[in-house]
């Protein structure tokens, strides 16, 4: 009989009637590293909410050592050592590493004041048994996204956490750093920690975990040997069809310039540095350009100020030839800009619209929507019954559905269709894809290629070196607001462009700048 | 049977029934609270008391024609309320709560006033008068929130107060506005009759009630003509993405900011009309008082109990009138006077929780579609898709663990 160190057998929730989760098993052994793999919306977050005692399932038992458990609440989970590392940090940014690690199971001393030289101590050890080197005293908003979660492991370790679990660790981190969290992970396994990694990247899958459980559409598929797959056996058993990422595109027809960027600097809202430091680039017809780097380098501000959304501190935009540095957004528009944003929520929709008043947002004042100041409903359902048939965009009720109704794939597609279906020169994207199910990429990367082989100017913001890889022709990476490399396509490596984005090669680039400018 | 539960089934479903639905209910339940506090405070008198409350005009003997002129005091005092009601939902569409029309209003029965008793203008000068300076007061809110930043709740309360004094001032320092006598303004009939709305021989219809205008009128038009702009129009659908979410309408490319100062002046200009409709009509005089004038409050009432339509704040005004002058008769030997304003007050205040109501009404019909198969809304042809957006909000799964968002430590 084998030895489990979690059981979930037989799982079934149920939301007024849909189905979340539908006779779910997931059986951790002691000292493995299991992956659960699934689309958005397979049903992990529910699974693992129920672990948690955050739910209750409708049937099926939870097992821990063997021992049948009712996880009632959240507390309970804590008390039987399991411990989770989310994909977005709980973590007090003005706060030390180490205030963070003890916060909420303080080690009290004389009269009830912290002991801070016990913590210390303490996490001290388990850095230096695991191999989890961060600085203790550094503030949370100084220190990289991987040393912050590092933290979050130290945190788990330090509550004596036997079962980790790792939601989608990765999607923050340079390659570099996600090689290094595999081998923290192994170095876990080695010290008898049993690991459950909830995630949608395949090639992790198979370099780290022993097992797999897979989902889809709520019901779990199989769970299977990670030695005795594939990747391609794992991506069809996920989505349930075969999938190909990798797009055959022709070689770009390049034409004339499209959008130009001088010496562009964007002041940074919080912080005293620019956000955009001294960049510039161009875009022209027929190409798309792919600004590759991690979260939060400034590739949002340089987005914004191009859109017209925040003021440039100095520099030049030119669309077309023309001067648009501080040129209103409308304006920006109507010259041949459009813009599919980062966060569709925010900018993209106004989420209590139909979906027919969201595809005219830009265009409402247009002759064709507009006669003497009233909307021309009949015009706008019928742009939008194009747009829908177009992109493919599924809702309940067609053009009158109210778009905060409808999934975030279809929101999404909303948005792309509408971006697109302006037809303008330049198409600024970000992110188009953020947390989309494979089948809607594969559709909004064909989308994007098809744009660029009707001759238009593409942009696109990406954190996801596939993504990168496979629609660029041309790429930037940006480090830190600057511009810190550029690339045809074909010419550089997943892992050289890894380092750039870590910035390690940024003085060596420093260098050749200076170089540069010296034979001028 | 079958047919009639699935008629039922559809028009439930139906917005306008929904909004017509919990409104009434509202007014109901407020009624019955009126009620109880009528029954607590005098048992013997309390159905009496309902009678006179419930029935406002209708309770009015019809000898004399008093019953008719009750009636034709309920529309005079509904035609500004209208309006108020109109001002508060314009605004509210767009995202802006804008508490500062008792402000407003002041300052347009201000402008109306001056320009009645001081220079003697026609009525519809005096309208127009009120109208821009409504406007302009409101569109102060408006420059202080797109440009400064400062929540249009705070700059609206304290700009009531400023109205307030301000406007006293004035009129009391000025003698052929301000009679120190009777410690009010000169009534504008004795000065300036040319200055009041005209009837237009309505006061015969109403037995010769002298105050019955076309005021009414004017208050109904306005609010079709609001309820045109905001439904069908470009600047409608400019502040309703503006107040729905105003990072999208900036991203769009509309001016934001502008569209802020825009729409509070508008709210403000329509509070300034209804502070014309009342004192237009000679029903009362101005007594400079020391308390901001409920009118704009009143229209938060009124714009709500309406379902924030335009067309709803005609029936909503005319019943929160309705009860105020059934309080306001109610038989003071057994309730003292503050009774009616206590009745009125919460039923008024039970307007408010129409949204709140139709809220929940929302919710129990979609767990209702859910349950029953969606036979109304076809569900998505992807089916997890529900299941998404919930369980996205649960993706924070925290054991016992204070955390903060980053985004509130930032702040």
């Amino acid at each position: 009989m084998e030895e489990y160190k979690i059981e979930m057998l037989g799982i079934r929730k149920e939301f007024s009637g849909l189905v979340a989760n539908d006779d779910i098993t997931l059986q951790l052994r002691k000292g493995e590293i299991h992956a659960l793999l699934g689309e958005n919306g397979a049903g992990k977050s529910t699974l693992m909410s129920i672990l948690f005692g955050m739910y209750q399932a409708d049937k099926g038992v939870i097992k821990i050592d063997g021992e049948e458990v009712n996880i009632t609440d959240p507390s309970v989970a804590t008390k039987y050592h399991i411990g989770m590392v989310h994909q977005h940090f709980k973590l007090v940014e003005i706060y030390t590493v180490l205030q963070n690690i003890i916060l909420g199971v303080e080690p009290r001393g004389f009269m009830g004041f912290i002991d801070m030289n016990k913590a210390r101590k303490r996490v001290t050890e388990l850095i230096d048994r695991y191999g989890l080197g961060v600085d203790l005293d550094a503030k949370i908003s100084d220190i990289t996204v991987g040393m912050q979660q590092r933290t979050e492991i130290l945190k788990m370790l330090y509550r004596d956490n036997d079962v980790l679990i790792f939601d989608e660790p990765t999607a923050v981190l340079t390659p570099q750093e996600i090689d290094e969290l595999m081998e923290i992970m192994r170095g876990l396994k080695k010290e008898g920690k049993s690991i459950l990694f909830i995630t949608h990247k395949l090639n992790e899958i198979m370099a780290v975990a022993d097992r797999c459980t897979v989902l889809r559409k709520g019901k779990c598929i199989g769970t299977i040997n990670t030695s005795d797959t594939t990747i391609e056996q794992l991506s069809e058993m996920m989505v349930g069809r075969k999938i190909d990422l990798n797009i055959e595109k022709k070689d770009p027809t390049i034409g004339k310039e499209v959008l130009r960027v001088e010496n562009l600097v964007v002041a940074d809202k919080v912080h005293k540095k620019n956000a955009v430091n001294d960049v510039s680039f161009n875009v022209r017809q027929g190409e798309v350009v792919v600004i590759a780097g991690i979260d939060g380098n400034g590739q949002s501000e340089l987005v914004y100020s191009l859109t017209g959304l925040s003021l440039v501190k100095s520099g030049h935009i030119y669309l077309n030839g023309q001067d648009i540095t501080k040129v209103s957004v409308k304006r920006r528009n109507e010259s041949g800009m459009s813009h599919i944003p980062e966060d569709r929520h925010k900018h993209g929709l106004v989420l209590d619209f139909t979906l027919s008043n969201n595809s005219v947002l830009e265009l409402f004042e247009h002759k064709e929507f507009n006669t003497l100041g009233f909307i021309n409903q009949k015009n706008v359902k019928a742009y939008t019954d194009q747009i829908i048939e177009n992109f493919d965009v599924r809702s309940t009720q067609g053009a009158s559905t109210i778009s905060r109704s409808m999934s975030g794939g279809n929101q999404q597609k909303a948005i792309v269709g509408r971006e697109i279906s302006r037809d303008t020169d330049l198409l600024i994207a970000v992110q188009p894809t953020r947390g989309l199910d494979v089948g809607a990429i594969e559709y909004i990367h064909n989308r994007l290629i098809e744009q660029r082989d009707n001759g238009k100017a593409i942009l696109l913001v990406s954190f996801e070196l596939d993504e990168v890889m496979n629609l660029a022709d041309r790429i930037l990476v940006m480090h830190e607001g600057e511009l810190v490399g550029e690339f045809e396509y074909n010419k550089v490596t997943r892992n050289e462009l890894g380092l750039y984005m870590a910035g390690a090669k940024k003085d060596e680039v420093n260098a050749i700048k200076e170089g540069k400018n010296g034979q001028n | 049977m079958d047919k009639i539960k699935s008629f039922f089934a559809r028009l439930i479903r139906k917005d306008v029934f929904k909004t017509l639905l919990t409104s009434f209910s509202c007014a109901l339940v407020g009624l019955l609270i009126g009620f109880i506090i009528l029954l607590i405070v005098s048992p013997e008198a309390s159905l009496k008391g309902f009678k006179t409350l419930a029935l406002g005009f209708l309770d009015v003997p019809t000898k004399y024609g008093l019953r008719l002129e009750s009636f034709a005091k309920t529309l005079t005092r509904t035609a500004p309320l209208i309006v108020s009601g109109v001002a508060i939902l314009v605004a509210y569409k767009a995202g802006l709560f804008n508490i500062g029309a008792s402000g407003q209003f002041t300052m347009g029965v201000f402008a109306a006033l001056f320009m009645a008793l001081v220079w003697h203008l026609p009525w519809y000068l005096c309208m127009l008068g009120a109208v821009i300076f409504g406007g302009l007061y409101g569109a102060i809110v408006g420059v202080l929130k797109a440009f400064l930043n400062v929540n249009e709740v705070i700059s609206g309360i304290m700009l009531n107060w400023i109205g307030l004094y301000f406007t006293s001032m004035i009129i009391k320092q000025n003698s052929t506005m301000w009679d120190s006598i009777k410690y009010e303004t000169i009534p504008i009939e004795r000065v300036s009759p040319g200055s009041l709305i005209p009837t237009l021989g309505l006061d015969k219809l109403f037995n010769d009630y002298k105050y019955i205008t076309i005021g009414i009128f004017i208050a109904i038009i306005v609010a079709v003509f609001y309820y045109i702009v905001i439904e069908k129009t470009t600047l409608g659908y400019k502040m309703k993405a503006t107040g729905f979410n105003k990072n999208a309408a900036k991203y769009a490319g509309m001016k934001e900011k502008l569209n802020i100062v825009i729409i509070l002046a508008l709210s403000g200009s329509l509070a300034g009309l209804s502070g014309a409709l009342l004192y237009l009509t000679g029903i009362e005089n101005w007594y400079c008082p020391t308390n901001v004038p409920s009118m704009g409050f009143d229209g938060i009432s009124a714009a709500f109990l309406g379902g924030l339509s335009p067309l709803g704040s005609i029936l909503s005004s005319f019943f929160i009138t309705h009860i105020t002058i059934g309080g306001s008769r109610l038989d003071t030997s057994f309730y003292s006077p503050e009774i009616a304003k206590v009745v009125t007050g919460v039923i008024i205040y039970l307007c408010a929780f129409v949204l709140f109501i139709k809220d929940q009404l929302n919710k129990r019909i979609l767990k209702k579609d859910r349950e029953l198969g969606l036979e109304l809304l076809k569900p998505n042809d992807n089916g997890d898709n529900n299941i998404k957006e919930e369980t996205k909000e649960e993706e924070s799964i925290v054991p016992n663990e204070p955390s903060l968002k980053e985004e509130e430590v930032n702040k």
